[in-house]
C-alpha cells in the first residue's frame, strides 16, 4: 500500500467516525468538538491532494473562527449538563424522515456524480499561486462581490448589536 | 547540549577542510546535509518506501520532542533567572551549579503529584484539553527554519499556516475551561478566548507587512529574500511600527504577563487550569513555553531573517565573515534575544484590565496596523525600501 493510501484510510475513517460523533453524542459541546475534529479529517485529504491553501483556509474558517463561536454560545446557554429538550413521538418521525430523505439525495448526487482522478504528486490546482491568479482574472467580479456582501454582513451586526444610549448622565458604562 | 556537540563538529570538520577546500565547502556541512545523509542511508537500507517515510516522520517527531523539552529546560530556568535579575534577587541557587538543576527538580515533583481529577467534570474533555492544547503548538513547529533547508514542512504558505494553526489553542483553552466545571476556570477560558480572537488580527496584518514585501508566504523565501539585509532594516519605519505590534499582539496571543488575564490569580486563583495538577497542569506549562518560542522563532524569521547571518548591501568581504557563523547559531541568537524582551515585560508592566485590553486592540493596534499595511503597500509598489 502506498503512504498516501494508509493516510487516505485514516483519515477517512477519522471523518467518517467523527460525523458520526457530531449526531450522535448527547452532549452539544461533545458535537462541537466532534465537528472540529471532522474539519480537520477533511484538511487532510485537501493536502492529500496537495490543495495547501485550502487545508488551511477549512482549518482558520471553520475549526478556528466558527467553531470557536459555536463553543461561546454553547457555553454561555448550556452550563448544566443534560439540559437536553425531550421531543414528542411526532418530532421523531418527522426528523428521521426528513434527515432520511437528505442522505438519499446525496447519496444519489454522489454516485452518479462524475469521477475524476486526481494525480496526488504533480497537481498544483490548490496551490496559493493558481487560485490567486482564478480568483483576480476569471472569477474577479463574484469574488469582489461576495466581498462586498461579508462587509454587509459586518456592518448589519454592528447596526443591530449598537445599543442605543440609554445611560443618564453621571452614570459610569459598564462595557 | 546536543546543538553544541553539533557545533563543535562542524568547527572540527571546518578546521581539517580550511586549508584544502573553498569556504563555500563549509557551508554545505550543515544540518541539511545531515538530515539527507541520514534520509539515504535509510532509503539504501530498506526497501520499503513507505516505511522509510514513516521511519523519517518518526525520527522528525521524536528529535522535534526532545528539541521541545531541552528547550523547555531552558526558558523556565532562563525565565526564573530573568525575574530575579529584574527584582534585584538572586532566582534560583540551589540545585546544581547557579540553580541550573532546578528545572529537573520541578519536573520530578510534577511528575510524581498526584493528578486529580474533579468528580463533577466533563472527564473526556478534561483530559483531552492539555493534549490539545500542546498539540496545536507542537504543530506550529512545523515551518520554522532553522537553519538553511532544515525545515520540517517547507509549506508555500508557512505565515497562514502558522497564524490558523495558532488557533487551535483557543479550542484547547475553551474545553479546559468548560469541562472543569468551575466559574473561575470558565471565566479564565472566556477572557482567553476573546483575547486570543481578537489579538490575532494583529499578528496576522503585521505578518502582512512582510509579505507584502517578500513577494511570498513561504518561510524559505521569506529568509532569502533577507540575503542582502533584514527586513527590519530594509523596511525603514512601517516595518518596525509593525515589528513592535508584533511584538505586542503576540505577547497576548500567548496569554503571558501583562495580558495574563485568562489566568490572574488575584481574580480567577488560576484561571482556566485552575482544576489542573501534576502532568497535566505541567502540559500547559510546557505548552506556554513552546509557544512562546515559537512566536520569537517567528519574529526573528520573519523580521530579522532568521539563519540568514547579518549581510549588509554589497559589503561582500564583511558578509562573507558572518557567513562564518552557522545558520542556527544566527537563528537562536535572534530567537534568544526576542525571548529576552518578552520575558522582560512580564516583569515591567502592570498587568490590563478587560475593557483596556480590548481598547488596546481594537482602537489602537488593528488601526494602526491597518494604516501600516497601506503604506507598506504603498512603499513596495513604488520600491522605497532597500
Amino acid at each position: 500500500m502506498d503512504f498516501y493510501d494508509i493516510l487516505f484510510w485514516i483519515l477517512s475513517v477519522m471523518a467518517v467516525g467523527c460525523a458520526l460523533g457530531v449526531v450522535l453524542s448527547r452532549n452539544p459541546i461533545h458535537s462541537v468538538i466532534f465537528l472540529i475534529l471532522t474539519f480537520f479529517a477533511i484538511s487532510g485529504h485537501y493536502l492529500i491532494m496537495n490543495a495547501q491553501f485550502l487545508a488551511i483556509v477549512n482549518i482558520i474558517v471553520y475549526a478556528g473562527a466558527i467553531m470557536v463561536l459555536f463553543l461561546y454560545i454553547l457555553m454561555l446557554m448550556n452550563l448544566n449538563a443534560d439540559a437536553e429538550p425531550q421531543k414528542g413521538l411526532l418530532v421523531q418521525i418527522a426528523g428521521i424522515l426528513s434527515g432520511g430523505t437528505l442522505f438519499l439525495v446525496l447519496l444519489a448526487a454522489t454516485k452518479s456524480a462524475h469521477n475524476e482522478e486526481i494525480n496526488k504528486v504533480s497537481t498544483n490546482v490548490g496551490l496559493i499561486t493558481n487560485l490567486g491568479k482564478l480568483l483576480f482574472t476569471k472569477y474577479v467580479l463574484p469574488f469582489e462581490i461576495s466581498s462586498v456582501l461579508f462587509l454587509t454582513a459586518m456592518i448589519g451586526a454592528i447596526v443591530i448589536g449598537k445599543k442605543e444610549p440609554q445611560l443618564k448622565n453621571g452614570e459610569e458604562h459598564i462595557a | 547540549m546536543e546543538l553544541l556537540i553539533l557545533f563543535r563538529n562542524q568547527r572540527l570538520i571546518l578546521h581539517l577542510h580550511f586549508k584544502t577546500n573553498t569556504v563555500n565547502q563549509f557551508l554545505t556541512i550543515s544540518f541539511s546535509s545531515i538530515a539527507a545523509a541520514i534520509h539515504n542511508w535509510l532509503a539504501l537500507s530498506i526497501p520499503n518506501e513507505t516505511l522509510v517515510k514513516v521511519i523519517d516522520l518518526t525520527i522528525t517527531g521524536v528529535l522535534l520532542l526532545g528539541f521541545l523539552v531541552i528547550l523547555c529546560f531552558f526558558l523556565g530556568y532562563m525565565e526564573r533567572k530573568v525575574a530575579g535579575f529584574m527584582q534585584a534577587r538572586y532566582g534560583p541557587n540551589r540545585v546544581g551549579p547557579y540553580g541550573s538543576l532546578q528545572i529537573v527538580a520541578d519536573t520530578v515533583k510534577l511528575l510524581f503529584k498526584e493528578g486529580l481529577t474533579p468528580k463533577a467534570s466533563d472527564k473526556f474533555l478534561f483530559h483531552l484539553a492539555p493534549v490539545i492544547i500542546v498539540v496545536a503548538s507542537l504543530l506550529v513547529m512545523a515551518p520554522i527554519a532553522f537553519a538553511s533547508n532544515f525545515q520540517i514542512w517547507d509549506i508555500s504558505i508557512g505565515v497562514l499556516y502558522m497564524s490558523s494553526v495558532s488557533s487551535i489553542a483557543v479550542i484547547g483553552i475553551l474545553m479546559a475551561g468548560y469541562s472543569s466545571y468551575n466559574k473561575y476556570s470558565l471565566l479564565g477560558a472566556m477572557r482567553s478566548g476573546a483575547q486570543i480572537v481578537s489579538y490575532e488580527l494583529s499578528v496576522g496584518l503585521s505578518l502582512i507587512a512582510i509579505v507584502i514585501l517578500s513577494g511570498s508566504l513561504q518561510l524559505s523565501h521569506i529568509v532569502e529574500s533577507q540575503r542582502d539585509g533584514w527586513w527590519i532594516y530594509k523596511g525603514h519605519l512601517p516595518i518596525i511600527i509593525s515589528f513592535v505590534i508584533f511584538l505586542i499582539a503576540s505577547t497576548a496571543e500567548i496569554n503571558r504577563a501583562p495580558f495574563d488575564l485568562a489566568e490572574a490569580e488575584q481574580e480567577l486563583t488560576a484561571g482556566f487550569h485552575t482544576e489542573y495538577s501534576g502532568m497535566k497542569f505541567a502540559m500547559f506549562l510546557l505548552a506556554e513555553y513552546i509557544n512562546l518560542f515559537v512566536v520569537s522563532a517567528i519574529a526573528a524569521t520573519i523580521f530579522f531573517g532568521g539563519w540568514m547571518p547579518f549581510h549588509l548591501g554589497h559589503w561582500e568581504a564583511f558578509n562573507h565573515i558572518m557567513n562564518f557563523i552557522p545558520g542556527f547559531i544566527w537563528f537562536f541568537g535572534k530567537t534568544f534575544f526576542i525571548i529576552f524582551i518578552i520575558m522582560q515585560f512580564r516583569w515591567t508592566f502592570p498587568r490590563l484590565r478587560v475593557d483596556q485590553l480590548l481598547t488596546l486592540e481594537w482602537k489602537y493596534l488593528l488601526p494602526i496596523s491597518m494604516v501600516n499595511t497601506i503604506l507598506v503597500t504603498v512603499m513596495a509598489i513604488m520600491g522605497w525600501h532597500f
